[in-house]
């Protein structure tokens, strides 16, 4: 299933203009706040109606100024993930999960005890929602929204309210949903970090406008967006399969696609898993010579496809590494003396100590 | 007075608040709910016109009911035609309790309506709930307990109204001599305290009584404390 949406609309001062579609998997709108992330979901959702435009599924017409049509909420199907829940406070957890049934008029298929499952919420049905922590009401909120058999699932910054903690144990239930439900997500976020983990498609949005939309991987090896993806935080995402686990070091070796080797600090993962890495640009320096004795465990040998040069004291530099792209920022002084040009063979090192665990996600 | 008074008076008067509150409370729902929820134009003439029974004297409040309500009255002669005569009934004293009562139903149960978190409907909106499904299983349920507040709150009063009743139905023992308006026959009469003590009594006891139970089933739908 796809999502076309071509939206208009003016807020007082506020002007959103945004066309993007969404396939399956995770389409994360990335913006920073105040960017129309919300604004959007809701208007996908029906809970705000466009000026104009059109919200399309494969079949159905949700939303469409020129035909007049205009999907009433609780008739377009789609599960929505609020930032804060929302349960219902008069209802049981399991009245709140089966909502969609015996409310919605939903026929049911949807399996409980597999979402419940794979949620990890299957002991928490008696209860209230006042005696769940954050986590374990975003999980079921989760649940809620999946049980209603959405043919799209829609995510207001579902961890946004949550501390680090709760985020982390919340993450891999996400990834869970993203690859076994089938369920194309629309995920709104200003975290980079989650973004890079979940994200199959990035629509960038600044403003009120998409800035530009692609595979994820694509839009995070794109010299362009730098200060829209956080000039401090950029960086690129590289894949791999996991090759061996050192349980005596706690380094995991990871075999990048293309052939050569990563090593992360990380828990056991079991080899064979697909990993997604994000390597944030100033994490990673470059030598034209092969190093030697450095405690620097990742050299990845590559060539240099692009650079973007200004006054800045810095330079964004992309490394072409066995045919993925890998995000290098030195300073404009060690550029010029090193003699850095396009095609250029280049030693990109990277400690495995800034590759921290938030920055590694499984993908099947 | 003897025991079997006392009761007759205490069952009337409780007949009164009762059924004053059966026909005010849905209308008093309605009209927190419309005040809650809109913005209209006339908002503030209807906000004003129910506050109305509780800044204007009671005598006024009688009157005009009378006018109204009266055996020539327009709507007197409206309900006369179908059988309902309230000038001295016992449905007037039903009537001008409902009315008195009626800003003290309005205003938990608005503040109730106020203060509902509106995302939640939201929510059952995307979760496939038509806006009847919405108001039936969310809404409701969740504004429950401000409609018992004020239910409980209209309910005491009109177990004790005084002047809107006294000046619309009159004083006729068995008919409209409701809880106060005994009471104060009693202390016009040199023989009657010792009664009226007693049917004091009875009062403190339905007040105070109305007032726990209102905690009492406050209690028992605060989800909140549920675990």
């Amino acid at each position: 299933m796809s999502l076309e949406v071509r939206l208009h609309s003016r807020l007082g001062e506020f002007e959103i203009d945004a066309s993007f579609s969404a396939g399956s998997g995770v389409t994360a709108i990335f913006g920073q706040s105040g960017s129309g992330k919300t604004s959007i979901l809701k208007m996908i959702a029906g809970l705000m109606q466009p000026q104009s435009g059109s919200i399309k599924t494969d079949d159905t017409a949700l939303f469409d100024s020129a035909e007049n049509i205009n999907l009433a909420v609780h008739r377009r199907r789609i599960g929505m993930v609020f930032q804060d829940a929302r349960l219902f406070p008069h209802m049981s957890v399991a009245r709140n999960l089966t909502y969609g049934r015996w409310a919605g008029k939903r026929t049911g298929s949807a399996d409980l005890s597999r979402i419940t499952g794979l949620l990890g919420i299957e002991g928490l049905s008696e209860r209230y929602p006042a005696t769940l922590s954050g986590g374990e009401k975003q999980r079921v909120a989760i649940g809620r929204a999946l049980l209603s058999e959405p043919a799209l699932l829609l995510m207001d910054e579902p961890l946004a309210s949550l501390d680090q903690e709760r985020k982390r144990e919340i993450i891999p239930y996400l990834e869970e949903v993203r690859d076994r439900m089938g369920l194309p997500i629309i995920y709104v976020s200003h975290d980079i970090d989650e973004v890079a983990r979940l994200a199959d498609t990035l629509v960038l949005l600044s403003d009120g406008k998409v800035l530009g939309s692609g595979d994820a991987v694509d839009m995070f090896s794109k010299l362009d967006f730098g200060p829209e993806l956080g000039r401090y935080e950029a960086g690129a995402l590289m894949s791999g399969t996991v090759h061996a686990f050192d349980p005596q070091y706690g380094l995991c070796t990871i075999a990048l696609d293309g052939g050569q080797a990563l090593h992360v600090v990380s828990q056991n993962i079991a080899r064979g898993e697909r990993l997604r890495v994000r390597i944030k640009a100033r994490d990673v320096a470059l030598s034209v010579r092969a190093p030697e004795g450095v405690s620097i465990r990742n050299v990845l040998e590559g060539t240099v496809r692009g650079f973007a040069v200004d006054d800045s004291p810095f330079v964004e530099i992309l490394v072409d590494v066995a045919g993925q792209i890998l995000r290098a920022r030195i300073t404009r002084q060690a550029f010029d003396s090193l003699g850095i040009r396009e095609g250029l063979p280049v030693f990109a090192m990277i400690k495995s100590v800034a590759i921290g665990r938030r920055m590694v996600s499984a993908r099947r | 007075m003897v025991e079997g008074e006392i009761t007759g008076i205490v069952l009337l008067s409780l007949k009164v608040a009762a059924v004053s509150m059966v026909f005010a409370v849905p209308m008093a729902f309605a009209i927190a709910y419309v005040l809650g929820r809109f913005e209209f134009y006339g908002k503030g003439l209807l906000q004003a016109l129910v506050t109305l029974p509780l800044v204007m004297p009671p005598v006024v409040t009688g009157y005009l009911l009378l006018v109204a309500f009266g055996p020539n009255g327009p709507l007197g002669r409206l309900f006369g035609a179908f059988g309902v005569d309230f000038a001295f009934h016992w449905e007037g004293a039903a009537l001008a309790a409902g009315v008195m009562a009626f800003p003290l139903l309005v205003r938990p149960m608005r503040l109730a309506v106020e203060a509902m978190d509106r995302g939640l409907e939201e929510a059952a909106a995307t979760l496939g709930a038509s806006g009847l499904t919405r108001f039936v299983t969310i809404t409701l349920p969740l504004v429950l307990p401000g409609v018992i507040a004020g239910a409980v709150l209209g309910f005491a009063k009109a177990l004790g109204e005084f002047g809107a009743t006294i000046t619309f139905v009159s004083n006729i023992p068995g008919e409209t001599q409701t809880l106060s308006l005994a009471i104060y026959s009693l202390l016009q009469s040199p023989a009657g305290d010792r009664a009226a003590m007693m049917l004091i009594g009875v009062s403190a006891f339905l007040a105070i009584g109305s007032v726990l139970l209102s905690e009492w089933i406050g209690r028992r739908i605060d989800f909140r404390a549920r675990s």
